[in-house]
């Protein structure tokens, strides 16, 4: 099914864990240091580089664009290198995470506290997923490179709803369905 | 005597970085497409699926299959009877990684110092093995490691007595402890004998094997289809999202070790797995 960002509540509630989803909007692309740089901002008093409510963040750090292109090769990084942050941004109004891999318990539960969801992209699955990119600009911290935050105008990026807000996970339940002893 | 000039190996490491980043090898393809027809999981099957239009993609487009353009790993076999000359092999090899990361449009992922985390820019330096062998050419592999996968990586020292399930069952255990995070199907690299060191350095070796090639020796080779059969049971499945494809190979690497010891080594390699090879062959000189 197809989602549009910014997300709001209802659209949230009705997604389920397992469901396959084509995501449409602008999502915001940030990871590691661009995190710790937002929390120490918050903390400090300061306003986020973006206004957080209903958004959407993708864990990515692209290759750089080639000339003629809008982006280089863009796909998830591993999202549990974000759980120290994770949860500040989701109680700011943060409505999505997009990435691949476990979440921490407090981040799951921070999810389930404020009506969220965390989306997977297929991890390794870069050049695909940057034709599903069609603007991409940098917005804060461009000294970090790779890992400055970017605006993305998304068509269509496929993905697979890993943990709704009502805290149901695909890594366990698509675990247990196939494991054999 | 042969020889070869260090401004030729930089421009032969230039060149493998695109292609190494942005084509898939055709084993891995292969088993891809294998995994695709055998996965139960339907959402396992679409990943898979998914997995092969992003080699054609990348491959047509020339966009690296995965953003994650690796810390440069270069595995090095010179020939003992080859000279090299013009200047530092290894400042060399360097050269060719920074040309061919910034021409090539790569992720530069590379922090200078472990605490103060600053980007080189450049994706310098590259973690570089050398190996002395016979003959007079130059052996260089590349193969850029993505941090998703190598994050997942663990070694352990065993005691002699601890035996070999123990030793399998942690093979297994770090798999499983790894789940979704280094993006299965994934490679499994298994270094076991030497000291530390040497374990952790044959489980990464153990990533380069053509993927279905068994090893040599029947005992390990038996091990290797075991250690696949357990790990595929495991249920992670392609990205994790559950199903019957969670490896497509174990590589298991050995090396004789000390009385007392069993040092093992578990490297993983996400489904790209990326490393090509090329062999300089040096000029004839008449000195």
């Amino acid at each position: 099914m197809r989602i549009f960002t910014p997300l709001d509540e209802q659209t949230v509630r009705n997604l389920r864990c397992g469901t396959n989803v084509l995501i449409n909007g602008v999502i915001y692309a940030a990871r590691d240091a661009a995190h710790k740089r937002m929390v120490e901002a918050l903390a400090a008093g300061e306003d986020l580089p973006f206004n957080p409510q209903g958004q959407v963040i993708y864990f990515v750090g692209p290759t750089p664009a080639p000339p003629g292109r809008i982006i280089g090769s863009a796909g998830p990084t591993t999202s549990g290198r974000m759980d120290a942050y994770s949860p500040v941004l989701l109680r700011r109004g943060l409505r999505g995470l997009i990435g691949k891999g476990s979440l921490a318990e407090q981040v799951i539960k921070a999810i389930q506290e404020t009506g969220s969801v965390y989306f997977g992209a297929i991890g390794g699955a870069g050049a695909l997923l940057s034709t599903c990119i069609k603007k991409a600009e940098v917005i804060a911290y461009p000294d970090l490179g790779p890992e400055a935050i970017r605006k993305l105008e998304v068509e269509d990026l496929p993905a697979v709803v890993l943990i709704d807000c009502y805290g149901n996970n695909l890594y366990e339940l698509g675990r247990v369905k196939y494991r054999a002893p | 005597m042969k020889e070869i000039d260090v401004a030729e190996i930089s421009a032969a490491v230039e060149e493998l970085c695109l292609p190494t980043n942005c084509e898939l090898n055709e084993d891995i393809r292969k088993a891809l497409s294998k995994a695709k027809e055998r996965e139960e999981s339907p959402q396992g099957r679409e990943v898979l699926k998914l997995l092969l239009k992003n080699a054609e993609i990348a491959a047509e487009q020339n966009i690296p299959i995965c953003q994650d353009t690796g810390m440069a790993v270069l595995f090095v076999e010179i020939g003992q009877d080859l000279h090299i000359v013009g200047g530092s092999l290894t400042e060399a090899l360097n050269e060719g990684i920074r040309r061919g990361y910034t021409k090539g449009y790569l992720r530069k992922s590379v922090v200078a110092d472990p605490f103060m985390r600053v980007n080189t820019g450049d994706n310098t330096p590259a973690v570089i093995h050398y190996d002395f062998v016979q003959g007079d050419k130059l052996k260089l592999t590349l193969a850029p490691k993505g941090f998703g996968s190598e994050n997942m990586g663990a070694l352990k020292m065993f005691k002699p007595a601890d035996g070999l399930e123990a030793v399998l069952d942690f093979v297994v255990a770090t798999v499983d402890k790894a789940g979704a995070n280094p993006c299965p199907p994934v490679i499994v690299g298994v270094g076991i004998g030497g000291t530390m060191e040497k374990a952790a350095f044959l489980a990464k070796k153990a990533l380069l094997r053509e993927v279905g090639s068994g090893h040599p020796d029947k005992f390990y080779a038996e091990l290797e289809r075991k250690l696949l059969q357990r790990i595929n049971n495991l249920g992670i499945g392609p990205q994790g999202y559950g199903g019957r494809t969670t490896a497509l190979a174990v590589h298991m690497e050995v090396f004789p070790t000390h009385i007392a010891g069993l040092p093992v080594a578990v490297n993983i390699n996400c489904h790209a797995a990326r490393h090509r090879t090329i062999v300089l062959n040096g000029k004839e000189t008449w000195k």
